[in-house]
């Protein structure tokens, strides 16, 4: 059995909401009279729990509450939830950067974070000057960083600026320096909290790489990212937090499964409530229904293998919005995209302009999809710069049977592979 | 089951909501001390970065500021220099006080300055101030050159105005230490204060700048009568400013009563805080 490198017990952490100051010093002289007294702090006992789009009463939040899990030595942990769930105040916790309010925390072997990259580059100083200034911040000896320094050089492909100050860096070089001095820790233990955002596809990959191969030299990672792709490549397992609850802990595609699923609540008839979070909004417009149904508008979220169907939607506009765009994005169970269908006509992509009110909107998907278990995500952009109106990912599930709308037949083998079947023509010449 | 029975020395890092105290951490620092070198580096080769005179900055600063006192003080308003020559006076004052009143400005800074560090990586807090106090010292060597030219141009001019007192010249670096702890423990409960509580960087503000004038910079201790000394001497800095004038010049109050209090005051500053500032690291994060 793997060794024990974390281990967590209890962990829970405090915030207190609003502004920080003088309304405070009455609690502070308060808590300092308890433990004058040698009672507990008063203020542990209350508090409520976080979730973000409810008003509450209580001054004080729990952003964490009662977390307690291990991690075995070359465990790649994922850390997913919604945003606001507690997974960067939990890195923040175990990279000691802030402490825990209750419970305690056990860590075998050196630990190193990358929350956001770049730490302590100073703008003035060169390239060079800010790997070493960089790498001793987050625990290198001075030899250890010159051991690696070509490396780490390479790695950042930034090689012709390096005697250049890092304010004349362009923002990518800047992260793909910072980020190679951190890919050169050579920790027991690393924290990566959402690098990848930033960068293009090659870095990315490069990142995605160099994790990877420091999982498969037996070194432990966690992992926050809301990729969950990324997450389902690189994790061997996960937790899944919800309002500073540890909700799951599990292989990682029950983690993403259940993050997925979670939290989705429509009504039975497909109307999205009215208090559903929606995380990228510009409030202009918002999705208050989507629903499956097949051509006779039965709506459902079983279909037969080949069977066409429909998307409808209903939108309400606030206001006058030109040149709105609706996406219908198909994804596997896991969120991955299959297909993504934008309104057109003969090749052209079109936009429309919706006034204030209420619209139906109806889409005819006629393709087949394998036998298989998916997911809906639905979005509304503007058409020229792309900013998003609505997009709740990931919002209907449905499945496809392996029984065969034209045949009633079965899909005749066990194993799908693959998502989609294309019309293909074949022609076979013997030669 | 076994796993929860693992020795606690099992774990290299275990961590709780609150620790004791009066852990200074040391040798934690100590692994860091590359660290502290690069800082120190950082400080003073960025400060010039971009600048045509670069490091000749740190003379010519000195050399304005004690020309206006020199005018005002002494040529214009007549004060007393102790029979020491104005110009070496307000140098030598000027020196160890910038010394002392940067490297306090900028310790009580060390949470704010550095948060979006500290708010992503750890190390050791102590790191930063200990690396300001460092730099401090560097810059001080430097500017004590120029003191030195002065200092020997007088020595080698006039008759008997100098009279440095060289048995007691060893103390000088025991005197810049004293100051140096002086201005970080300071410097440090300003800073763990000044993270949740911001009024106590107006406070400093403008209490530095008083404070040089109880400090004998710009004017010498014998002005005062025993009892008003005896008051302004709980000012280590003060202590400190005339044993320093009088081990270079043979001016100034030297008393081994006055530099044992400032040396218990300072003592006593420096364990507080350590305290202050190991109750603050810990959770700045969440006030600053």
């Amino acid at each position: 059995m793997s060794r024990e490198v974390i281990q967590i017990s209890d962990l829970g952490k405090q915030y207190r909401l609003g502004q920080v100051g003088t309304t405070s010093i009455g609690d502070d002289l308060k808590r300092w009279w308890y433990r004058m007294k040698g009672k507990e702090d008063p203020f542990l006992k209350i508090g409520e729990e976080n979730d973000r789009s409810k008003k509450g009463n209580s001054e004080y939040v729990w952003a964490l509450k009662d977390i307690s899990f291990s991690v075995n030595q070359g465990d790649v942990l994922g850390i997913v939830g919604k945003n606001g769930a507690g997974k960067s105040t939990l890195l923040k916790i175990l990279s000691r950067t802030t402490a825990p309010t209750l419970g305690e925390y056990k860590i075998k072997g050196r630990v190193a974070s990358l929350l956001e990259v770049g730490t302590g580059f100073h703008p003035d100083l060169t390239g060079r000057e800010n790997v070493f200034l960089n790498g001793a911040i987050l625990g290198m000896t001075k030899a250890e960083i010159r051991k690696n320094f070509d490396e780490i050089i390479d790695f950042s492909g930034v090689e012709r600026y390096i005697d250049t100050p890092v304010k004349r860096y362009s923002s990518g070089m800047y992260v793909r320096l910072a980020f190679a001095v951190a890919a050169h820790l050579n920790p027991e233990i690393l924290i990566v909290d959402e690098v990848l955002a930033v960068g293009d596809q090659e870095f990315q990959d490069k990142c995605l790489g160099k994790m990877r191969s420091v999982s498969e030299s037996g070194r432990t990672i966690l992992f926050v990212s809301h990729n969950l792709l990324a997450i389902k490549q690189l994790c061997t397992s996960g937790i899944y937090l919800k309002n500073g609850k540890l909700i799951k802990t599990g292989t990682t595609r029950d983690i993403v499964e259940e993050y997925l699923n979670d939290d989705k609540q429509l009504k039975s008839d497909g109307t999205i409530p009215h208090d559903f979070y929606r995380e990228f909004s510009t409030g202009e417009a918002f999705f208050r229904k989507i629903v499956l149904t097949d051509m006779n508008d039965n709506p459902l979220t079983r279909f037969a293998f080949n069977q066409p169907f429909k998307v409808k939607l209903r939108l309400e506009s606030f206001k006058q919005i030109k040149n709105g765009t609706i996406n219908i994005n198909i994804t596997t169970s896991l969120g991955e995209p299959i297909v993504f269908s934008v309104d057109s006509e003969n090749s052209k992509y079109l936009s429309r302009t919706f006034e204030e009110g209420v619209y139906e909107i109806e889409a005819v998907f006629n393709f087949k999809l394998l036998p298989n278990n998916y997911r809906v995500t639905i979005g509304i952009h503007h058409f020229s710069d792309g900013i998003t109106i609505d997009w709740l990912e990931n919002i209907y599930q449905f499945k496809i049977d392996k029984v065969s709308y034209n045949t009633g037949e079965d899909y005749p083998w066990d194993a799908v592979h693959g998502f989609v079947e294309p019309e293909t023509k074949w022609t076979y010449k013997k030669s | 089951m076994s796993d929860k029975i693992k020795h606690d020395n099992y774990w290299d890092i275990i961590v709780k909501p609150k620790s004791s105290s009066l852990q200074l951490n040391l040798k934690e620092v100590w692994a860091y001390k590359d660290l502290i070198v690069l800082m120190v580096k950082r400080d003073i080769t960025s400060v010039y970065k971009q600048t045509v005179l670069g490091p000749l900055w740190m003379f010519i600063q000195p050399i304005f500021i004690t020309a206006i006192y020199t005018f005002t003080f002494s040529a214009s308003a007549g004060l007393s220099t102790d029979g020491i020559p104005p110009v070496l006076f307000y140098l030598i004052g000027q020196t160890f006080w910038v010394y002392f009143s940067d490297c306090l400005n900028k310790t009580s800074n060390t949470f704010i300055s550095n948060a979006s560090v500290f708010g992503k990586v750890y190390f050791p807090r102590l790191v930063m101030p200990f690396s300001v106090i460092i730099s401090g010292l560097v810059k001080l060597g430097l500017q004590v050159i120029l003191l030195l030219a002065v200092y020997l141009y007088y020595y080698f001019t006039t008759v008997d105005q100098i009279q440095p007192q060289w048995m007691y010249f060893i103390l000088l670096p025991v005197i810049v230490l004293i100051i140096g702890l002086f201005s970080l423990s300071l410097g440090i409960i300003f800073s763990s204060f000044t993270t949740k509580y911001r009024d106590f960087t107006f406070l400093l503000g403008f209490a530095v700048q008083l404070l040089m004038f109880l400090s004998f910079v710009t004017f010498p201790a014998s002005m005062f009568s025993p009892f008003k000394q005896n008051l302004l001497m709980c000012n280590p800095i003060a202590t400190l400013m005339e044993t320093i004038k009088f081990i270079l010049t043979g001016h100034g109050i030297f008393s081994v009563n006055y530099i044992i209090t400032a040396l218990i005051i300072t003592l006593v500053l420096f364990f507080s805080s350590i305290i202050v500032f190991n109750r603050t690291e810990k959770s700045f994060m969440d006030t600053v």
